[in-house]
């Protein structure tokens, strides 16, 4: 009997059966790989209670896009894991913090590598393992720590996610992943942390076949949904980031 | 910099002079801000890799509008370019890289750095938040770790000084230090001064500074 098929016509569909309460993880870096329109379709299909997350909340750029700030402003969320929860320049204020000052959502912040690498380990059916990152800095502090070969390691989690939201170069209809340069970055990791990929994809979605298999980034297996992104201005796609002023 | 002092290293001077120490045959790392200039220096004949902690190595100078890639940035989210030889890695592979002692160099941005080597980065006084990015994956695991840093705040105090009042990145791993005053490095009881930017005497250095300077 033939497997459901991948491709979903648009995106409130891909979106539709999302809970209050789960736990997404946002591709994305600075731009490429962002899924940007599969965050403007959960704004509208309004899931509470959510646990994000992504390298960042977003919003520090102009022109913002569908972010995650935009679900806390929304109401939508209870908890981000990010590794950014403020901007690092004191002239630059994320959207997101002024809802986390007022403590109206919690946050946990997570060292950039420790968080791929719990995603990485969420994937690969590694429940825990320790890292040299953050040793002796306040995040360490009370938590889990061991010598090993005689330096100092601390114990960190898998981060097992419910649904990764992704934007990937190409795909086939089996849900094989191409990304392009950049794109990559958090992808693969999301995708295989997550029971439930849904990845928005630029190019026309290939028949099953059309990629070659030593080409592909993500195997189909970890990917359940697919939308083809439409045109502009119907599709939401990456322009140019505006430099911020020095 | 916007000429708040004519004297001193603009901020693409202090990227050059830090630059100038990266030896051939290195990886280095570059972080956000301050540092992604480095990426725009001339670095002659030798032979540098540029790695971004969002996976790409191999790049080169950031790209005039019209000829950027909108698929690929830096870590400061610039459109770069690729040098022939380049490479994509996930995430995970990348900050593999990092942790396994593989880059020789990461260049950061900093609030404070300490006569022992601790620096701070992540989070500013009084805030809840904070931004850690890759920093403390890069401060505890790269081979040596160089800040690219103005001399003094916006209200005029030492960012080089004798212990960080914030929560720091890391521990005891600074040895170098570029600023718009010169090139400082920690030594446990103060900054050794290596070189001091034009117009900049020793006395104006000291006055800014919150730690002993000592000759080199």
């Amino acid at each position: 009997m033939a497997r459901p098929g991948k491709v979903v016509q648009d995106f409130a569909a891909a979106v539709a059966d999302i809970p209050d309460g789960a736990v997404i993880a946002f591709g994305g870096f600075a731009g490429p790989g962002t899924p940007y329109n599969l965050t403007r379709a959960l704004l509208a299909q309004g899931a509470k209670r959510l646990t994000c997350i992504a390298n960042t909340t977003g919003g520090a750029q102009q022109p913002r896009m569908p972010d995650i700030g935009m679900l806390v402003e929304n109401g939508q969320v209870a908890k981000v894991v990010c590794s950014f929860t403020a901007a690092t320049r004191p002239s630059d204020v994320l959207p997101f913090t002024r809802f986390y000052e007022a403590g109206a959502v919690e946050a946990e912040l997570v060292p950039q590598g420790t968080l791929a690498e719990r995603l990485r380990a969420a994937g690969a059916g590694i429940p825990a393992f320790y890292t040299p990152t953050a040793v002796g800095t306040e995040l360490a502090e009370g938590r889990e720590t061991r010598a090993i070969n005689g330096r100092d390691y601390l114990l960190e989690y898998a981060l097992p996610c419910d649904i990764a939201f992704l934007r990937a170069w190409r795909a086939d209809a089996a849900g094989n992943l191409q990304f392009r340069l950049s794109q990559r970055n958090f992808g693969p990791l999301m995708a295989m942390a997550a029971r439930l990929a849904i990845v928005e994809v630029e190019e026309p979605i290939l028949p099953a076949g059309a990629l070659d298999p030593d080409q592909i980034h993500t195997p189909g297996l970890f990917v359940q949904r697919l939308v083809a992104i439409p045109p502009a201005p119907e599709g939401l796609w990456t322009t140019r980031r505006q430099e911020r002023a020095r | 910099m916007s000429g708040a002092t004519s004297a001193g290293w603009d901020r693409q001077q202090m990227a050059d002079r830090l630059a100038r120490e990266f030896q051939d045959g290195w990886i280095v790392n570059l972080g956000v801000g301050l540092p992604t200039l480095c990426s725009n220096t001339d670095i002659g004949d030798r032979d540098i890799l540029y790695h971004a902690e969002n996976g790409v190595i191999g790049y080169g100078p950031v790209l005039p509008p019209g000829e950027e890639d909108l698929h690929l940035v830096n870590a400061g989210g610039q459109n770069v370019s690729l040098r022939p030889g380049a490479a994509i890695v996930h995430h995970a592979d990348s900050f593999g890289i990092i942790r396994s002692g593989r880059i020789d160099v990461t260049v950061m941005g900093a609030y404070e750095v300490s006569a022992g080597g601790d620096f701070a980065n992540w989070r500013l006084a009084g805030a809840k938040g904070g931004g850690i990015g890759g920093a403390m994956d890069l401060a505890a695991c790269a081979r040596r770790v160089f800040l690219l840093l103005e001399h003094t705040t916006r209200k005029g105090e030492p960012r080089l000084v004798a212990r960080c009042r914030l929560p720091v990145t890391a521990r005891g791993v600074v040895t170098l230090v570029a600023t718009n005053y010169g090139l400082f490095a920690p030594t446990g009881e103060g900054f050794a001064v290596h070189e001091l930017a034009p117009g900049i005497d020793l006395a104006t250095a000291r006055a800014a500074t919150g730690a002993p300077l000592l000759p080199a």
